[in-house]
């Protein structure tokens, strides 16, 4: 796997058994040994640990030292309410382009005298390029490619954290604070990307792999792979980026105007004044033609990525797609997310996939598919 | 047993009325690398097919793929075990998850194909 980076884990994957794919430029565990279905349940049932180092981490401090400038620069580039974002919160954000369509998703917190983004590996070369041209002027831009990146996911998360580092118990969900593991600086978010609630770990590269084997020497804690990440995100309804949203998408037909603010909509305090903005507003008040939904497949065949949509059993154009699907082995059953016409979105509709040239009966469904656990 | 370079391997049997027929499964080696399978289609019985031909649908956690019919014969028995119970596939690949069996002519059908060491010899 020449010209893959790898991470500062990579090791300790090997050394746990992982089975190492390329992915977004990285060489990353897909599995280990216990494989997807076992990672999976684990992370619901106790805590999972996952290396998500291969994403891109951000500071954006403000040249002025005040931190609404470095806000008020960011709502320049996405839909939403940064200025409002209280110290010590994190918020899910979304870079726009001109036509309304997503460049990526992130999640950017306020850390008191700077912003912390944290980006999608497969675009941070793209974000860092996009911030650097359009934020200079207010911010110094700093990526982090010396810091690993873990999460820790699942209802067992909490207490494991809490014992190596006091402090993460008493957050809620969103919450961000700096948390010390000896005297290693914790960067911790009370968030994920499975559905559980959980932490994202953001600490220096030299010091993740010690960290790392600290939480796997809890019994509770289990090594996750990519595979177990997919079908846990799935389950939670949460979008991935390249497949349920991309540069073709808008947040409003993503299904994403939760993530728009008011001050950010029509009449609000800062109305507009991001990329796209007068399609995204003008889908915010008539509804956009297509949406993305869930989807239930009716019998026990996975509907995956790339599959047709159609309203009848057999004849017709195809109305939609599916953008994510799998295994969800939570639900044990298939389950999908996918672009369907605004007229064919309501809970309960029956649409027909076409998989291996059958039309096969699918429900649409409401998301998340799996209750999420968040702490609030 | 037989294996195929498609990773199936073939076990002869006797048919209740003393016909020749042809088991058919994936290897263990086969199984490990789908991962999890959690959806198998199986075909129908009492249809000719022919070598190649795609006759059982299988989809892991990772990705759909296809068994393809090892020689030309008739679908005479599938294992409904596997696609009520698609983990059997990883649990026993080898025995009670067999996919289908098949009637031939002429049980040396799978003389043609790997002997154990030659398979191994394969996937090393």
């Amino acid at each position: 796997m020449a010209d893959l980076k790898r991470t500062a884990l990579y090791d300790l994957h090997l050394a746990l058994g992982a089975k190492m794919v390329p992915f977004a430029g990285y060489e990353m565990p897909v599995q280990y040994p216990a494989g997807v279905l076992k990672e999976h349940l684990h992370t619901r049932a106790s805590a999972g640990l996952f290396d998500v180092s291969h994403m891109g981490q951000v500071i954006l401090r403000p040249r002025s030292g005040r931190l609404s400038d470095a806000a008020a620069a960011l709502e320049t580039l996405v839909p939403v309410d940064i200025l409002a974002l209280p110290e010590g919160r994190q918020r899910y954000a979304l870079f726009t382009a001109p036509d309304g369509g997503i460049l990526d998703d992130l999640m950017v917190a306020n850390r008191g005298d700077h912003l912390f983004v944290v980006v999608n590996a497969a675009c941070k070369e793209a974000d860092a390029a996009h911030m650097r041209a359009h934020l200079a002027g207010a911010c110094e831009i700093t990526e982090l490619p010396e810091r690993a990146l873990l999460a820790l996911q699942g209802p067992a998360a909490e207490g494991v954290l809490e014992t190596l580092a006091p402090g993460a118990a008493a957050m809620r969900f969103m919450d961000v604070a700096t948390l010390h593991w000896g005297a290693v600086e914790l960067w911790v978010s009370r968030s994920g990307y499975t559905g559980e609630d959980g932490f994202e770990i953001s600490l220096p590269a030299d010091n993740a792999t010690a960290f790392a084997r600290a939480l796997l020497a809890n019994a509770a804690v289990q090594p996750i792979g990519l595979g177990a990440r997919d079908s846990l995100r799935l389950e939670a309804g949460l979008c991935l980026y390249g497949h349920d949203i991309d540069t073709t998408t808008s947040p409003i037909e993503g299904n994403l105007s939760w993530a728009i603010q008011k001050s950010r909509r029509a009449n609000g305090l800062r109305a507009g004044g991001f990329p796209g903005a007068p399609r995204i507003l003008a889908e915010l008040a008539q509804s956009p033609s297509r949406l993305r939904i869930g989807l239930l497949p009716e019998g026990r065949a996975p509907m995956r990525d790339g599959t047709q949509l159609f309203a009848g059993p057999e004849g017709g154009e195809a109305i939609g797609h599916i953008t994510s699907g799998g295994f969800g082995p939570s639900l044990g059953a298939p389950i999908s997310m996918g672009y369907l016409p605004a007229s064919l979105c309501a809970a309960g509709t029956t649409v027909y996939a076409e998989v291996r040239g059958k039309r096969l009966p699918a429900t649409v469904a409401a998301m998340p598919f799996q209750p999420t656990t968040y702490k609030r | 047993m037989k294996y195929t370079e498609d990773h199936e391997w073939l076990r002869a049997e006797k048919g209740e009325d003393g016909s020749d027929i042809i088991v058919v499964g994936i290897t263990e080696h086969a199984a490990t690398q789908l991962g999890d399978v959690v959806f198998v289609e199986l075909p129908d019985i009492d249809v000719m097919v022919a070598s190649g031909d795609e006759v059982v649908v299988i989809e892991s956690v990772k990705a759909a793929s296809d068994i393809l019919a090892p020689i030309d014969g008739e679908i005479v028995e599938v294992n409904t075990k596997v696609a009520d119970n698609p983990g059997l596939v990883n649990e026993d690949p080898l025995g009670d998850a067999w996919f289908f069996k098949m009637k031939v002519d002429d049980p040396a059908v799978i003389d043609q194909f790997m002997d154990e060491d030659e398979y191994n010899d394969l996937i090393s």
